[in-house]
């Protein structure tokens, strides 16, 4: 995206948001499908706007596995929502920026002055993701059901193997990039083995991430999150993926699971499989004034980049570097970091790349080593890693959590930033006034 | 096919290309369709025509949206009632209706909205019928309801149709189905979209698909041999229900099958036999005044243009719980406050249940639990057109409550409280405006009591008044205004019934003698499973709000019960015990000889109606008597308790009450009111 420059009058406000805490996959199907999620988490929301879910432009978003029944989840949400008929909705799918995407679309689009108002923000539910037929399965139906006489029924039956039924994991094959046939845990094995992250640095790392999540919880610092409510009698007001017990010596026995015998991505130092949604409200200035919308924070700018689908963990570096240079930014500028906790090994990842003068220079087109990036300013309140990665829904919470932070510490300047499968990286840089 | 054709009031004919006449119902003058003397007499006429000039095919349709015709006239059964003439005038439309179903063409009936009653016999008169698919469409014969049963030759086409042993439950409950479970019924041959209906009905007379045949077990089912088995089957299952001296309609149904079953003609003469002596039944009359009755209660001001949209709740317990799950139910976005995410949940559950069981549609059910929305942070005040306080009953909280919500709420928006114990003008202290405060006050359980009371005292303006009745209308319930008093007017009757009743447990009478007795008068439960299941503490703490007003004496047990923890159902013990919440009853208790059980606890009701009456608690005595019917189900086939008081005689029940009164004392002193009592 270009620079929303200031003196153009154009600008991109972000006037508020919330999401739905974020719920831990237990191994079965969860409570809330993907769109009961973005209702649940938007109606909160809109119950706080001073203006009607109709005056929406529109409504954006972000998924990347809604259930066969959610087809453009974003239009199934928005009438859920009582947006009414006339507010157009899409879904995005950028995989793991599918939240980010929704709020960049929404911003350009008001730019554009295509859109005053946008409802934008990302869902998924990981625990439904569904299992499929295979293939071989898949015909051996078709030709049972083309089958019209009883003897061609017979024939079609005859063909019929047990091993047809073994399902097709959705969720599995979601998380392996087709293209260089390794999955996401085993990507970040790559960029360990690249800078020599060690097993130690990845469990501090996420042992910091449940400390800070949990000492974020004990102060009450998470009030983006709405309440959620299940048809059983439950409640559902936090992130409970957390461990606040969490220590480097208790990380140490869990085993890795990508590259099982060599390995050091296990599911302690990997992000969690979670069921969220999150939503933000983005307004021009004109709607500001128009419905005299409170001001988060002004989306300045945003960047998209690609790289090798290898080490799609760098993403992040790859997104921010120009997007910082076109800003004239330097690491310090920055006050407070978020970069989505995909795997503690490609956070570390980041942090190194930066630190590489030869990265820097050959994959980053910088002269030299970029900086050392403060881990202190980064991820303040813990990240997916403890409180867990609904896919499509973890770019719109960073950018949504990054407004809070700002807010909370009166600070100007924040970069928000997220690694996607398949080997790209986002980046969104807010400030406060 | 130009065709010279009569005008009528409340028909409108036309001829399509192929032939078909297309019979429009619009009932001159009424918002619904209903088969009134007129509207049948201009129908035989068009009968007469199609027998002369035989078109194509025969269609019988609504121009009215809300549906196809909704019954009889319910206002001609009045006179009938008084005058007699029943029969006459139902062996006239049987005549009709034959004819219609002689015709040599085809005929069908294009069903939307209500088919109830005589609309549905008029569509089994049809060879065919096709019904809308929308959750409006409603087919039954509910005229036990009015203590009779189909008369216009439905009993015996509904039986022809889909057999005894589908047919008589729906006559027998009255219930009514969607379009879609009478398809599956075999009531209604097709079920169509709205851009079907007209195309269904043209293929359908194009086509003339052969009827069904009656099944096999349709058949066995109305054997000779078999008929009195199965009769008495269902005459029992029906008896644990109804009483045949208080309700003899249903009955009527089953007498009528079991004599003539799968005799035709047999059937539909004693079916209008039957209807007409079921006409002239004290229960019909009483029935009848009460659906009056319930037509005034839903009546709406014209002068008012009130709608809400978004209904705030506050209190997530069972009452505010339910009575927000209602308004969602009918359409409403509604807020949920409590204080706690955690006394919000088990609301939502129920709604749940609740939901599921009545839309059965998961999307229907989802859109329902979207509009139902929690809000501990009491995000809905601001933007609500109805708020109604459901807390916990204390005048201190309430009252600082609705001062926060009379600065915060919209300034026209309804602020109501459900108060059943504190008086209004107590909460309204605080207010600028104690004028705007009403009650709007609910019963346990919403989704099955149809009264709200509406409550206001001397200070509430009339406008805050109206709006609150057309609220209550508008969620489908049956609003009474009642002046603010301790007990409002259900409760203030009720608890000198449940008091005496619990006089008479602790002179010895057993709890299951007590409750049979007030179920043979009619009551739908007991008053000590009545006291048991509202909660003891909940009866003894309304009971001592009004103790020092109305003197009533406290029965020093009650007090003790409550002290021990006894609460009744919900603590698995009280009068009764309980297990898993269903209540122990023991059939062999001794039974007291105790005299005058039923008229002690019967004249208390009356009394303390009479004086309800007097202190000019609500407008009149017709109002009275729905509210006790429909707020505790006081036993509807005697229309009432002032018009059961009226029946049995207002020199008989002074004459009562002063025998009482010397036996028992004084708290049977007829109220001075009596002398008003016509």
């Amino acid at each position: 995206m270009a620079e929303v420059k200031k003196s153009s009058g154009k600008a991109v406000y972000i006037v508020d948001g919330a999401r739905t805490p974020y719920i831990r996959a237990r191994g079965v199907p969860g409570p809330f499908h993907a769109a009961d999620l973005a209702v649940s988490a938007g109606r909160s929301l809109l119950a706080r706007q001073n203006f009607a879910a109709s005056d929406f432009s529109e409504v954006i978003l972000g998924s990347t596995m809604p259930s066969p029944d959610e087809a453009n989840i974003g239009r199934v949400v928005a009438l859920r929502l009582g947006c009414g008929e006339q507010v157009p909705a899409w879904t995005v799918m950028r995989n793991c920026a599918s939240g980010m995407q929704s709020i960049d679309s929404a911003a350009r689009n008001i730019l554009a002055g295509r859109s005053e108002l946008v409802l934008a923000g990302g869902v998924d539910a990981m625990s439904h993701a569904p299992l499929l037929f295979s293939t071989a399965m898949a015909t051996w139906l078709g030709n049972f059901y083309a089958a019209r006489s009883l003897p061609a029924k017979l024939q079609a039956i005859s063909k019929f193997r047990p091993p047809l039924l073994k399902p097709v994991i959705a969720l599995l094959q979601g998380l392996t990039d087709p293209v260089v046939g390794l999955n996401m845990g085993q990507t970040a094995e790559e960029i360990a083995y690249h800078f020599g992250i060690d097993r130690l640095a990845m469990d501090t790392f996420a042992v910091q991430s449940h400390l800070r999540l949990a000492a974020a919880q004990a102060e009450g610092r998470l009030n983006e999150i709405e309440v959620m409510y299940d048809h059983k009698g439950k409640f559902y007001d936090h992130d409970d993926g957390v461990r606040q017990d969490s220590s480097v010596e208790k990380l140490a026995k869990l085993k890795p699971v990508f590259d099982r015998q060599f390995g050091m991505v296990t599911a302690g130092n990997s992000s969690q499989i979670t069921d969220g949604a999150a939503w933000l409200i983005l307004a021009s200035e004109k709607a500001v004034k128009k419905h005299k919308l409170p001001v988060l924070g002004r989306l300045i700018d945003s960047e998209w980049a690609a790289l090798r689908p290898e080490e799609m963990g760098l993403g992040p570096v790859h997104a921010m570097t120009p997007l910082m240079k076109r800003q004239k930014l330097k690491i310090d500028d920055v006050d407070f970091w978020e970069i989505n906790e995909a795997f503690a090994a490609q956070v570390l990842g980041c942090i190194e790349a930066w630190k590489d003068a030869k990265y820097c220079r050959e994959q980053l087109h910088l002269r030299s080593a970029f900086g050392e990036l403060d881990q202190a300013k980064l991820n303040v309140d813990g990240g997916a890693i403890a409180l867990g990665h609904p896919v499509g829904s973890s770019g719109a919470r960073i950018v949504l959590h990054m407004c809070h932070v700002l807010e909370q510490n009166q600070a100007k300047r924040g970069l928000a930033s997220i690694c996607i499968g398949g080997g790209q990286g986002g980046a969104m840089l807010i400030e406060r006034e | 096919m130009a065709e010279k054709q009569m005008k009528y009031k409340n028909w409108l004919l036309e001829t399509d290309a192929s032939g078909v006449l297309w019979c429009h119902l619009d009932v001159a003058g009424k918002s619904t369709n209903i088969l009134s003397t007129e509207v049948l007499e201009e129908f035989q006429s068009i009968v007469e025509t199609a027998e002369n000039s035989a078109p194509v095919g025969l269609v019988i349709m609504s121009r009215k949206d809300n549906g196809f015709i909704a019954g009889a006239n319910i206002d001609e059964f009045i006179p009938l009632q008084e005058s007699g003439g029943a029969l006459e005038h139902i062996q006239h439309v049987h005549a009709l209706f034959d004819r219609l179903e002689a015709l040599s063409c085809p005929t069908l009936a294009l069903i939307n909205g209500f088919c109830l009653g005589g609309g549905l016999e008029l569509a089994l008169a049809c060879r065919y019928r096709v019904a809308l698919d929308d959750p409006k469409t409603r087919i039954g014969l509910p005229e036990v309801m009015l203590g009779i049963h189909p008369g216009f030759g439905g009993l015996m086409r509904l039986l022809r149709l889909i057999g005894p042993i589908q047919a008589i439950p729906l006559m027998l409950t009255g219930r009514s189905l969607d379009a879609r479970k009478a398809k599956k019924l075999g009531i209604v041959d097709k079920v169509v979209a709205h851009r079907q209906l007209r195309r269904s009905a043209e293929i359908m007379l194009e086509q003339r698909p052969s009827l069904k045949k009656a099944g096999v077990l349709q058949n066995i089912s109305n054997l000779p041999l078999v008929r009195p088995l199965l009769a008495k089957y269902m005459r029992s299952q029906l008896e644990k229900k109804a009483r045949q001296d208080h309700y003899p309609a249903p009955f009527a149904i089953l007498d009528v099958w079991e004599k003539h079953g799968g005799d035709d003609r047999a059937v539909l003469k004693a079916e209008a036999e039957s209807v007409a002596e079921m006409f002239e039944t004290d229960t019909s009359k009483s029935l009848v005044r009460l659906f009056k009755l319930q037509d005034r209660l839903k009546s709406k001001n014209p002068e008012l243009e009130f709608k809400a949209e978004h209904v705030h709740v506050i209190g997530a317990g069972v009452m505010g719980g339910d009575i927000a799950a209602w308004c969602a139910l009918q359409g409403m976005t509604v807020t949920l406050q409590d204080r706690e995410p955690k006394f919000i949940a088990p609301a939502i559950k129920r709604a749940h249940t609740l939901f599921k069981r009545k839309l059965k549609q998961t999307r229907l059910v989802t859109a329902a639990m979207d509009r139902l929305i929690p809000d501990h942070k009491a995000l809905g005040v601001e933007k609500a057109d109805v708020i109604i306080e459901a807390i916990v009953e204390n005048a201190d909280t309430k009252i600082a409550l609705f001062k926060d919500l009379e600065s915060r709420a919209k300034k026209d928006a309804i602020l109501a409280t459900n108060t059943s114990s504190i008086p209004l003008d107590e909460i309204s202290t605080q207010l600028n405006n104690p004028g705007r405060l009403a009650g709007i006050h609910f019963f346990n359980p919403v989704a099955k009591m149809q009264l709200v009371e509406v409550v206001y005292s001397a200070k509430t303006d009339k406008q805050w008044i109206d709006k609150a009745t057309a609220f209550c209308q508008q969620i489908s319930r049956l609003p009474v205004s009642v002046l603010s008093s301790p007990g409002f007017l259900v409760n203030r009757i009720l608890t000198p019934y449940l008091l005496e009743a619990v006089a008479l447990w602790e002179e010895g009478v057993s709890a299951e003698q007590i409750d049979k007795v007030a179920k043979n008068f009619g009551m739908p439960m007991g008053p000590v499973e009545l006291a048991d299941t509202v909660g003891l503490d909940i009866c003894l703490s309304v009971s001592q709000n009004m103790a020092d007003t109305l003197n009533i004496k406290i029965p020093e047990q009650l007090q003790q019960m409550v002290n021990k923890g006894n609460l009744g159902k919900k603590s698995s013990r009280g009068f009764y015990e309980y297990e898993k919440g269903k209540l122990k009853k023991n059939k062999n208790y001794v039974k007291s000889s105790l005299p005058d059980i039923e008229d002690r606890m019967v004249m208390r009701i009356l009394n303390e109606c009479v004086a309800c009456l007097h202190e000019g608690l609500v407008e009149d005595s017709d109002l009275l008597d729905a509210g006790m019917v429909f707020g505790t189900g006081f036993a509807p086939f005697r229309g009432g308790p002032l018009h059961y008081a009226k029946a049995r005689g207002v020199e008989n029940i002074r004459a009562t009450l002063k025998d009482l009164e010397d036996k028992y004392g004084e708290r049977f002193r007829a109220h001075e009111g009596w002398q008003q009592v016509k």
